[in-house]
C-alpha cells in the first residue's frame, strides 16, 4: 500500500512508543507537524501524553489547526487520536482551567471524581465493552483489556461511543465518527490486544486511500 | 473494573540490571534490554527502570537506555533515577517512557511534582517514597536510601498528592531483596491516607506476598528479583493470583490455568495423561 502515514509530532508526547508499535506492525510512519507534510499524508495518528492546555498551545503555535481541519473535516482523511490525542478532538476541556479543543467531536473533557473503589488517575488495565466492533475492535478478543492512564474523561453523545469501560461508572474508552477515531487508552502500550487494535484501524484506513 | 497490576522493576547500576538487597548490596543480573523484552513477552503489566547510579553520582538520567528499552516493549514504561528538572522529564517522555519517577528531586524541589504534572499530566508523575522502619517509626529516605529526611511519612504523602502526583511507588528499604514479604502495615497506612494509586515494592519472595500486598490496599505490586530467575515468572504469578480471585489480566497464550503451583511459586509436574495429550495439540502462532 502506498498510503502515507503521519504521526503528528506536536511537542511533549510519547511519539516514540507509537512509532515503535507501528514499526512492529510493518508500517513506516513519518513524524512531522509541518503544514506541507500534513497536506500530503493520507492517514494520521494523533498521539498524546501530556496536558490539554499544553497540547492545544503547541498546535496553535505550529499554526496547523486550519490545515488539520481541512484534511479531516473536508477531505475526510482517517485519523486516530490516542489518549490526549482523543481528548483534544472535543469541544473543550476543564483541565487546569478552561480550554478550547479542536471540536471535531461533540463532547467535553471533564475531571474524573474519585470514589472509594475508583481511584483517580485511572491507571491500569481495564477491560472494555465494545459497542462498535468495526473497524477498531475487529481483531481484538471480545472484552480486550487495555492500558489506561488519565485523570480527565471524554463525555460525549451516545452515538459516537465505540467502547466503554467501568471505573466507578461508565467511562468512554473509544469514539468513532466517520473518519475520526479516538481511544482513551494506549494501544501502543497494551501488548497484543493493542497492536491488534492498531491493525484494525490501519486496515480500515488503508482502504480509504 | 480496573485490574490489579503486576510491575517488574529493573534496578539498573552501571547500565546492567542488578539484584538489590536493602539498597546496599547488588548482584549482577544482565542486560536491561533482554530482561525488558522477555518480561514484555511474558505479559507483564508494566516495566519500571530505576537507575540507582544517577542520583549518587550526580549524573543525568540515561536517556539512551530509555530509548532502547522503549523500542522493545509494548507495555507502559516508567523511568526513575537522577531526574532533577523539567528538561529531564521532557527528554525521558520523548524517548518513549510513559511515566517518570522522582524521589530525591521531589524532596529538593517539591514544585517539580506540580510542574511535571502540568507538562506531562498528573497521571504520568510517580513519586517514589522510600521508607525504613526505625524504632517502630517509619522514616523517609532520599538518595537511594542513603540520606534520611525528617519529614513525617503521612505529611509527605499528603503533600505529594496535593502537588499533583499521579501515583506513589512505595518502597520499603528494610524489606528490599529480603524475600520476606511486603510491609503490609506500611501499605495500609499509606493507602488509607491518600486517594491516588499506590504501588507496593520491596520484599517479594513468594506468591502469597503479592496477594497480601493487594489485600492491604495496593493498586499494583512491583517486584524485581522475583522475576529474574524463573521462566514465565509474570505469567505464573498472575495465574496464581487469578486462582485466588484477584482481578488480573492474563491474556498470554500460555496461562497455566490447569497447572498447580507450589507455595514458592514453582510449577509442579502435571499429570502424565495431561502431558500425553499435549503432544497432539497444535498451537497456531497468533496473527496480529
Amino acid at each position: 500500500m502506498n498510503c502515507k502515514l503521519l504521526v503528528i509530532d506536536y511537542g511533549v508526547v510519547n511519539i516514540q512508543s507509537v512509532v515503535n508499535a507501528l514499526n512492529f506492525l510493518g508500517y513506516t510512519p513519518w513524524l512531522s507537524a509541518k503544514k506541507a507534510d500534513i497536506e500530503k499524508a493520507d492517514i494520521y495518528i494523533f498521539p498524546g501524553i501530556g496536558a490539554f492546555a499544553e497540547a492545544m498551545k503547541n498546535l496553535k503555535n505550529l499554526r496547523i489547526i486550519e490545515t488539520l481541519n481541512r484534511q479531516i473535516l473536508i477531505a475526510k482523511k482517517p485519523i486516530l487520536g490516542i489518549c490526549l490525542g482523543m481528548q483534544v478532538l472535543a469541544e473543550d476541556s476543564e483541565e487546569y482551567g478552561f480550554h478550547q479543543g479542536l471540536g471535531w467531536i461533540k463532547g467535553h473533557v471533564k475531571k474524573m471524581l474519585p470514589t472509594h473503589q475508583a481511584k483517580i488517575p485511572h491507571i491500569g488495565w481495564n477491560p472494555v465493552t465494545v459497542v462498535k466492533k468495526l473497524p477498531l475492535f475487529f481483531r481484538t478478543n471480545s472484552t480486550p483489556a487495555f492500558y489506561f492512564d488519565h485523570s480527565y474523561e471524554f463525555v460525549c453523545p451516545q452515538d459516537v461511543i465505540a467502547a466503554t469501560c467501568r471505573h466507578g461508572k461508565d467511562v468512554v474508552a473509544a469514539i468513532q465518527k466517520d473518519n475520526i477515531f479516538g481511544v482513551q487508552f494506549h494501544p501502543e502500550k497494551s501488548q497484543i490486544q493493542g497492536l491488534k487494535l492498531l491493525r484494525g484501524f490501519m486496515n480500515f484506513a488503508e482502504k480509504l486511500c | 473494573m480496573l485490574k490489579k497490576r503486576i510491575i517488574a522493576c529493573l534496578v539498573i547500576k552501571n547500565s546492567i540490571v542488578v539484584q538489590s538487597i536493602e539498597f546496599k548490596r547488588f548482584l549482577p543480573i544482565g542486560s536491561p534490554l533482554i530482561a525488558a523484552k522477555f518480561l514484555n513477552q511474558w505479559g507483564i503489566d508494566e516495566i519500571t527502570i530505576l537507575d540507582i547510579d544517577a542520583t549518587p553520582t550526580l549524573s543525568s538520567p540515561n536517556f539512551e537506555l530509555v530509548k532502547k528499552i522503549s523500542r522493545q516493549i509494548f507495555v507502559p514504561l516508567s523511568v526513575g533515577g537522577g531526574i532533577k528538572n523539567i528538561n529531564h522529564i521532557r527528554q525521558i517522555i520523548k524517548g518513549g517512557a510513559d511515566k517518570i519517577i522522582v524521589n530525591t528531586g521531589a524532596f529538593d524541589n517539591p514544585q517539580l511534582i506540580s510542574q511535571a504534572a502540568k507538562v506531562i499530566g498528573a497521571q504520568s508523575v510517580v513519586v517514589s517514597v522510600d521508607v525504613k522502619k526505625k524504632n517502630g517509626k517509619w522514616q523517609l529516605f532520599t538518595h537511594c536510601g542513603k540520606i534520611a529526611v525528617k519529614t513525617d511519612l503521612i505529611t509527605w504523602i499528603k503533600q505529594i498528592e496535593n502537588l499533583g502526583a499521579g501515583e506513589i511507588l512505595l518502597r520499603s528499604i528494610d524489606r528490599d531483596g529480603s524475600k520476606s514479604g511486603f510491609d503490609t502495615e506500611l501499605i495500609k497506612q499509606v493507602t488509607n491516607n491518600v486517594s491516588i494509586p499506590v504501588i507496593a515494592a520491596g520484599g517479594t519472595g513468594k506468591p502469597n506476598h503479592f496477594l497480601s500486598a493487594i489485600k492491604a490496599g495496593a493498586s499494583a505490586v512491583a517486584a524485581g528479583n522475583y522475576f529474574h530467575f524463573t521462566e514465565h515468572s509474570p505469567i505464573l504469578i498472575k495465574s496464581y493470583l487469578k486462582s485466588k480471585g484477584v482481578n488480573i489480566r492474563l491474556d498470554t497464550d500460555a496461562n497455566y490455568s490447569h497447572h498447580r503451583i507450589n507455595s514458592d511459586g514453582r510449577l509442579l509436574k502435571s499429570p502424565d495423561s495431561y502431558l500425553e495429550d499435549l503432544k497432539f495439540q497444535i498451537i497456531k502462532p497468533e496473527v496480529i
